[in-house]
């Protein structure tokens, strides 16, 4: 417990905790927008689609911070349009297309990386490392989660009818097409700014699992988002406090914690789903 | 209280806060729409005043829901134009409401009826305006004269398919919409869901309103519809429901080999 605390009183471990929050609380808020569009798998496919993006972008530039992100964001999007682009000009259907072409990239990115001999670097992707984000990581998390959560509240009105009813929305003078792209656009954003934190193959749980347990609990829209935002926040700073203790890894004892409060919501309130 | 009921000419009119010289009449000349150059439905001409039903009806593939995401503004027209009260259409988007098939709603969306009702205030409000109290009283209205004010707080998938129709009507009464769009609205409703869903679009066209809708029961048409355009790709026949479902008519629309 001593040891705890003296660990606590460090700048490094006061900066995880605030990051842990923070990252917790706006991917929860976002997690509303990826269950409302109903498109988890494909949301989790792109967060390893990523991988290659990051290689490359090593490869170029070397470990900077903003070609890493840049080449994240293009690889995603390559990988997004370019499934799109292939199940429409042959007779593949979409998620099959999303699946070769996301593996395919995934393991691109993944030879690319070790032959670089990152292997360190390529666990901290995979599996997230909040410890190791620098301050620069940090600053473009916090910046892509405040832009996330203001642009979502600022427009939450015809966001939200947008995700019900599109063609309502279309007729009631909303640009619908631009909204679904700005939609995608911002949580691709927002993956790639919380990689770091939670890694490829874990960042999907902490956009998905909050506002997912949220909609179990709630009938209210704004309470998605809000409620989201607190089970991700509070459930990361949880699995803070749990991981330095019990020696767990703090990204997949993120994702874990906020599983159990998943389940724990099922059991009490299952009633609320189908 | 603001009365939205006064009479216009020759019929009764829903003003909605809307005045409207002129008369309340949609005026469909020459349209055509389709799927980029593609014509899915073209050549119709028809002239129809609030206070009136009309159903598209035709078989699959005779443009319906084109003509109907047309009148919409959702597809843009490839040819003529759509005018209401000698204006584009399109430039007035609070005149119209559109209803979606049940089918294409989430009905897992964490939303309360009430909220639904609420979307029919933003064509008003816009982005953030906020709402005051004459739009409570609005929403509030809407959800009791449909009769679903006891269910303000459910969560929409909670409701029977009738009861989400309401809703979703409730939602077009918020708008103060006077044209209806509705797509296959009485797709999927049993026996009495479908006559008091009748019931309440003919009460709501009878206030003033223009009630459009797809529709694909040929024979329930006569009893929901005041008019019919009968469809298949180029208008068939136009004028009231009864008149146009005659069988020369039908069997133009319908010859046997169309039949699915």
């Amino acid at each position: 417990m001593n040891d705890f605390l003296q660990f606590l009183a460090e700048p490094l471990a006061q900066r995880s905790l605030w990051a842990c929050a923070f990252i917790g609380f706006t991917n929860g808020f976002v997690s509303a927008l990826v269950v409302l569009r109903r498109s988890a798998l494909q949301i989790g496919t792109l967060s390893c689609a990523l991988l290659p993006g990051i290689a490359l972008a090593v490869l170029l530039f070397g470990l900077m911070q903003m070609s890493i992100l840049l080449g994240a964001v293009l690889a995603g999007l390559m990988v997004g349009l370019g499934s799109l682009f292939v199940s429409r000009t042959s007779r593949t259907e979409h998620d099959t297309a999303l699946s070769v072409l996301h593996t395919t990239a995934f393991a691109t990115g993944y030879i690319i990386l070790i032959k670089l001999g990152l292997q360190q670097k390529v666990d901290d992707w995979l599996f997230g490392n909040i410890m190791s984000m620098t301050d620069a990581d940090l600053w473009v998390a916090y910046a892509t989660g405040a832009l996330a959560m203001l642009g979502i509240t600022a427009l939450f009105r015809p966001l939200v009818i947008t995700l019900f009813d599109a063609r309502a929305a279309a007729t009631m003078g909303i640009p619908v097409r631009a909204f679904h792209y700005g939609i995608f656009a911002l949580i691709i954003l927002v993956l790639v700014s919380s990689l770091q934190a939670v890694g490829a193959f874990l960042t999907l749980g902490l956009l998905v699992a909050p506002a997912a347990t949220m909609k179990m609990l709630t009938n209210r829209t704004p309470w998605l988002f809000w409620g989201g935002g607190l089970i991700g926040g509070l459930g990361s700073i949880l699995a803070f406090f749990l991981s330095y203790p019990l020696g767990w890894h703090l990204g997949a004892t993120i994702i874990m914690v906020l599983g159990v409060i998943f389940l724990t919501a099922y059991l009490f309130a299952a009633r609320k789903g189908t | 209280m603001v009365d939205h009921h006064h009479t216009h000419d020759d019929h009764i009119c829903w003003g909605g806060g809307h005045r409207h010289p002129g008369g309340h009449t949609l005026y469909l000349q020459d349209v055509s729409a389709g799927y980029g150059k593609q014509k899915a439905v073209e050549g119709v001409n028809l002239t129809i005043t609030c206070g009136h039903s009309l159903a598209l009806i035709g078989p699959n593939g005779a443009g319906k829901s084109t003509l109907l995401n047309a009148l919409a503004g959702l597809r843009p027209l490839l040819s003529g134009s759509i005018l209401w009260n000698g204006q584009p259409l399109h430039t007035m988007r609070r005149e119209i409401a559109f209803l979606p098939q049940r089918s294409e709603v989430d009905h897992q969306f964490p939303i309360t009826v009430r909220e639904l009702v609420e979307m029919g205030r933003y064509p008003s409000l816009g982005v953030w305006g906020s709402m005051r109290p004459h739009d409570r009283e609005i929403v509030q209205k809407a959800l009791d004269s449909l009769e679903i004010a006891h269910l303000a707080a459910r969560q929409v998938g909670e409701l029977s398919g009738g009861q989400q129709q309401r809703a979703f009507l409730a939602r077009a009464m918020a708008q103060e919409a006077h044209i209806l769009l509705l797509d296959e609205p009485f797709s999927g409703l049993d026996v009495p869901g479908t006559e008091s869903l009748g019931a309440l679009l003919r009460s709501l066209a009878e206030e003033g309103r223009l009630v459009i809708a797809s529709h694909h029961d040929l024979a329930s048409a006569p009893r929901l519809f005041s008019h019919t355009l009968l469809l298949r790709r180029r208008p068939v026949a136009f004028g009231p429901t009864a008149q146009v479902l005659s069988p020369q008519n039908l069997q133009t629309a319908f010859p046997p080999t169309a039949q699915a």
